[in-house]
């Protein structure tokens, strides 16, 4: 039982519960929207807490975060407060699918965000536990905390995380918690069944934690980072220095038979932990069983922090009794003396089925009631903080009385990943990868600010200072690529040596350099050199590389433009609120009662529902059409 | 109202009567009909709506002449789609309709979807969903009537193979998929040459589905039939005993590609097209100009060879030669002239052929019936190489294939130049959409589960 100090019976616009990641970008977003926000947290030294990995972004999950630094959210910026490496991934591949991944000191994390929240404007920080929600009529009007006294508000967002119902264990020991060491939110889940929402099981799982004197770094292969890093957010001022190095092992067929022999006790095999865990996080102990030919599989040594002496054991997932953690940890490179800190363990907690919510992340049963964050089933503190920004703008927006703020699939990941999660639920915990974005060429980590700070600043949350450095930017590129267009290039023997080099057909007579940047060996410091000027205006290293991408891409892009175009139709017919399916001749009898738990906004977010075909859609394009027809008479 | 884009189909049933009507509908009809249409009064723009031109169809850069045409143009709201709607009446048969059609689309109409102008008629408020139902019904069956032997036997092998396909790439995708969402996790990136070799193998296995577009082709064009032996052999006699047995001559073109006369007869429901039948009518000196090497791009050219030797004769050089030309697989040997050698045995030296050939005589139309009995089972039985396949019956299903062909070709060019792996996956997804628009199946979840099976992701 907390003891919530009194907010003085004033109604609250939004109030946000919970103060993970998805809780405090909602807090954020609303207050700066101007609407007066709560966030109420169970501790107030837990906010922003990172309890998993302390590392941020990530391929796919890189690209989100750059598309909250992009709409005015905070994940970027905090993320580049408390980095101390920075990396670059995928930089052997195409742009398109590069991203950042940041190492933070978790504890500087936690603590630059507790002091962003705390000087917002609009925004109040309360400690108490909430018990159940206010439901008035289909509407929600406030939250019970466990003393019994009520907040009163106009809007709720939950971001719960894993605490609904939460079950920690290790081993053979199962006990009730949120995050290790917390109690779960017990009185919370029964009053969102009650209210009508259906809720699901997942499981998730955390690496084995230790300590930093007891490694031995040298049979250990060193990550120092990137050389140049670069910044999350665009906004970031000051140059990022990497602090500490990360380290990479591999496990080997000694982890692998320690893991083997002790198999019975794995909760695989005991059976102790319910709820679906991901695919793409196994645990060892799965990851041993499922590929028995694999005779080795990385373990990512990470820092936590740079004042404090934990490790992170990133692939060696596991909670298995913790005297198995110890040998299977000693059993592996480098490792054989680490002491562990805190053991792998794995927690399961209820998540409310998300093709309740709509694309604005409102729940369709109650109004006003807006759901963020693991709650919805998914995991990483990216796809959380993403939800928590368009819960936090769109419970402001209601207030507001204007309409959701929604991303289409094909201007952000953000749109993809609230799509899948409202279009055709969860069978896992949700997590980005790129290859879930149709229009992945056009959705990348370098345009992230061009696509969306315009939509940032119309909606009133990216300040016009911020906007106008993307606008800065914007014209910095067109001036760029107006000069690669124009300026020709000469075949000069130093440059068609260079070409020769990388086997590059040389050139004949003088090119446009653009035409020759679209060549995929070639870049744009080739042409700068054997040109001997530098590039005109302001064009940084991040503009030249976005021009070369522009250039290099644009058959692609155009592509991928035209099939944006070819169903744009389906994308903007609406299917007007509360259109019901059950009647519909001629869809078929699974299409309509899907059609009708998910009651789509549009007919192409009703054509990615599973169990409906074209052909459903086609005969519900006639029903909506003939509806449209008679409302006009 | 919505503004749809201008789509085109065939709407007579395919060998139903010698004049067949080539619809389009939508903003654009009548514009890209002008496109072809070679009138007597100038252009179609001009033309009050509900009214029929009489003119010729014409390939716009060659002005090769195609067919003889009525149009009749109706114009928006008051048509069936209120649309704008041309009609073409051709009066080739259906294959001057096929190339009516493949030149509309070369003008930039889509293809329509079967219904699709009951669909528009009912999107535009022109009849009711009872009335769109009843309609859609009729179009399905009939299609069902027409396709159901094709279909029945291949429909299922057809999705199979096309499964199949799907999976291979999917596979091929997953593993460069793998190595761009996991770069950080030891996943191997692909291996260029090992890729480009599995989409080789795959690129080849779609190129033998499309052409397997055989049975689409039959039900349009007709099995490509060659009648094939020396002057005099009685060729003509026995297309005319086909004919006046089954009375089913649609239509006589004078070629206009190649000088040649193309005939479509019956044959227990299976429509044969008769190919460079030069000979057949000839007429003086083009006698003359029959000679093997004529023949021999006839054969090539064949689904089927009815291959034909005077049995009232013994064998010439001729005839060894043409013996030694004929695909034995898809060949009918037929002994003609058995009215000239009654019952007794004919001169002809049976010996020399590899197989039993049928005994004839165009003249009295003796041994016709188990001529026509030994075509339809070779047509249907599977002797034909590519009835035994899964097989293309759709041209939207053709096109798809085509689609995705060509999608997979730029993913092994891109192999081939180094592209970057992201744009060869642009590729393969492309590939793996135009499949789902057949099979409508979706991509992502597949691909993921893939991925997780495969390759052991997780940190």
């Amino acid at each position: 039982m907390t003891i919530a100090p009194s907010t003085d019976g004033d109604i609250f616009d939004v109030v946000v519960v919970g103060g993970g990641h998805a809780g405090c970008e909602s807090a954020l977003a609303a207050a700066r929207m101007g609407c007066s926000t709560l966030l109420l947290t169970l501790s107030l030294e837990k906010i922003a807490l990172m309890p998993c990995n302390p590392a941020v972004g990530g391929i796919g999950k890189g690209q989100l975060t750059r598309e909250i630094d992009a709409l005015g959210g905070e994940q970027g910026l905090n993320t580049d407060r408390a980095c101390i490496q920075m990396k670059l991934l995928n930089t052997s591949r195409g742009p398109a699918v590069r991203a950042l991944r940041a190492q933070t000191d978790k504890k500087l994390y936690e603590d630059s965000m507790k002091r962003v929240l705390c000087a917002t404007e609009n925004l109040r920080i309360l400690e108490g536990s909430a018990a159940g929600i206010i439901v008035s009529r289909e509407t929600i009007t406030g939250v019970e905390l466990d003393d019994g006294s009520r907040i009163p508000a106009k809007t709720v967002i939950l971001a719960c995380g894993t605490f609904l119902g939460g079950k920690i264990v290790v081993g053979e020991r199962r006990f009730p918690a949120g995050r290790m060491g917390e109690p779960p939110a017990t009185a919370l889940p029964v009053s969102l069944a009650e209210s009508g929402l259906e809720l699901g099981r997942f499981q998730s799982a955390t690496h084995p934690r230790i300590d930093s004197r007891t490694i031995d770094a040298d049979r250990m292969v060193i990550d120092p980072g990137d050389e140049h890093p670069s910044r999350f957010s665009r906004f970031s001022q000051g140059v990022l220095r990497n602090q500490v190095p990360c380290f990479l092992t591999y496990t080997n067929e000694r982890t692998h038979s320690v893991i083997r022999e002790h198999l019975h006790l794995s909760p695989i095999k005991t059976g102790s932990v319910s709820g679906k865990g991901p695919r793409y996080c196994p645990s060892i102990d799965r990851k041993v069983m499922n590929f028995p030919d694999r005779d080795r599989h990385p373990v990512f040594v990470e820092p936590e922090g740079r004042h404090t002496g934990e490790l992170y054991l990133q692939g060696l997932t596991t909670s298995l009794p913790v005297w198995v953690q110890e040998l299977v940890i000693h059993a592996t490179p480098g490792l054989e003396k680490a002491k562990l800190m805190r053991p792998g363990y794995a927690v399961e907690y209820d998540y409310v089925i998300p093709d309740q919510l709509r694309l604005s992340l409102e729940t369709k049963r109650i109004a006003n009631l807006f759901l963020a964050g693991q709650i919805n089933g998914t995991s990483g503190y990216e796809e959380a903080a993403a939800q928590g920004l368009i819960a936090g703008i769109n419970a402001a927006r209601s207030v507001m009385g204007r309409e959701p703020f929604v991303l289409g699939r094909e201007q952000a990941y953000i749109g993809v990943l609230i799509d899948d999660l409202v279009t055709k639920g969860v069978d896992e915990p949700y997590r980005m990868f790129t290859s879930r974005a149709e229009h992945r060429l056009l959705l990348r980590h370098d345009n992230a600010h061009a696509r969306l700070s315009p939509l940032g600043r119309n909606i009133g949350l990216l300040p016009q200072s911020r906007y106008a450095m993307v606008q800065e930017d914007e014209r910095a590129l067109e001036d760029l690529l107006q000069w690669l267009k124009s300026t020709t290039v000469s075949p000069t023997p130093e440059l068609n040596k260079l070409l020769e080099k990388k086997g590059s057909a040389p050139l004949t007579e003088g090119q446009a350099a653009a035409q020759l940047l679209k060549r995929p060996e070639v870049c744009i410091n080739d042409i700068l050199k054997n040109i001997g000027v530098s590039a005109p205006g302001n064009a940084g290293p991040d503009i030249m590389a976005r021009s070369e991408i522009e250039l290099k891409y644009a058959g692609y892009i155009d592509r991928q433009r035209q099939a944006i175009e070819r169903n744009r139709r389906l994308e903007d017919t609406r299917i007007p609120p509360g259109f019901t399916y059950l009647d519909l001749e001629g869809v078929s009898r699974e299409a309509r009662d899907r059609l009708e738990r998910i009651q789509p906004a549009t007919l192409g977010q009703a054509s990615r529902i599973s169990g409906v075909t074209p052909a459903d859609v086609s005969v519900l394009s006639l029903y909506l059409k003939e509806r449209h027809d008679a409302m006009a008479d | 109202m919505q503004e749809f884009p201008t789509v085109a189909a065939i709407s007579t049933s395919l060998g139903t009567g010698a004049i067949g009507i080539v619809r389009m509908t939508g903003p654009d009809s009548i514009a890209i009909c002008d496109r072809l249409f070679r009138g007597r009064r100038g252009n179609l723009a001009e033309a009050a709506s509900h009214t029929l031109h009489y003119g010729a169809i014409a390939e716009p850069e060659s002005g090769e002449l195609v067919d003889e045409v009525l149009v009749s143009v109706m114009r928006a709201p008051a048509t069936y789609t209120r649309e704008d709607v041309v009609e073409i009446n051709c009066h080739g048969g259906p294959v001057a309709q096929q190339r009516v059609m493949s030149l509309l689309l070369a003008q930039g109409a889509g293809l329509a979807t079967p219904g699709e102008f009951t669909r528009r008629a009912f999107l535009n408020g022109r009849i009711d969903l009872v009335q769109a139902e009843s309609v859609a019904q009729i179009v399905s069956a009939k299609t069902e009537a027409g396709l159901r032997v094709a279909m029945s036997q291949l429909a299922g092998g057809l999705s199979r193979e096309i499964g199949s396909l799907r999976d291979d790439i999917l596979g091929v995708l997953a593993s460069i998929e793998a190595g761009l969402d996991f770069s950080d996790e030891d996943i191997e990136g692909m291996d260029r040459q090992a890729t480009g070799g599995s989409l080789t193998g795959i690129a080849g296995r779609l190129q033998e589905l499309i052409e397997s577009a055989f049975v689409g082709r039959v039900l349009c064009e007709g099995v490509r039939t060659a009648i094939v032996g020396k002057p005099n052999v009685g060729k003509s006699s026995l297309l005319n005993a086909l004919l006046m047995r089954d009375r089913a001559i649609v239509t006589e073109i004078p070629g206009t590609t190649r000088d040649t006369i193309e005939e479509i007869i019956n044959i227990d429901g299976i429509p044969l097209q008769l190919i460079d039948t030069a000979g057949l009518r000839p007429a003086g000196n083009e006698v003359e100009r029959i000679g093997v090497e004529r023949s021999r791009r006839a054969i090539s050219e064949a689904d089927l060879v009815l291959c034909l030797f005077d049995g009232s004769e013994p064998e010439d050089d001729h005839d060894r030669a043409l013996l030694t030309s004929v695909p034995m697989d898809r060949t009918i040997l037929v002994i003609n002239k058995a009215d000239l050698f009654r019952g007794r045995q004919p001169r002809f030296n049976r010996g020399l052929l590899p197989a039993e050939p049928v005994v004839i005589s165009a003249m009295t139309r003796h041994g016709l019936s188990q001529l026509r009995e030994r075509i339809s089972g070779l047509v249907l039985g599977g002797a034909l190489p590519p009835l035994e396949g899964p097989m293309v019956t759709h041209e939207r299903h053709k096109q798809l294939l085509e689609q995705s062909l060509s999608a997979l070709g730029r993913a092994r060019q891109g192999l081939r130049v180094g592209l970057g792996e992201e744009l060869v996956a642009e590729e393969l997804h492309g590939a793996l959409t135009a499949l789902g628009g057949i099979t409508g199946d979706e991509v992502v979840e597949d691909l993921l589960d893939r991925i997780f099976q495969e390759f052991c992701i997780g940190k």
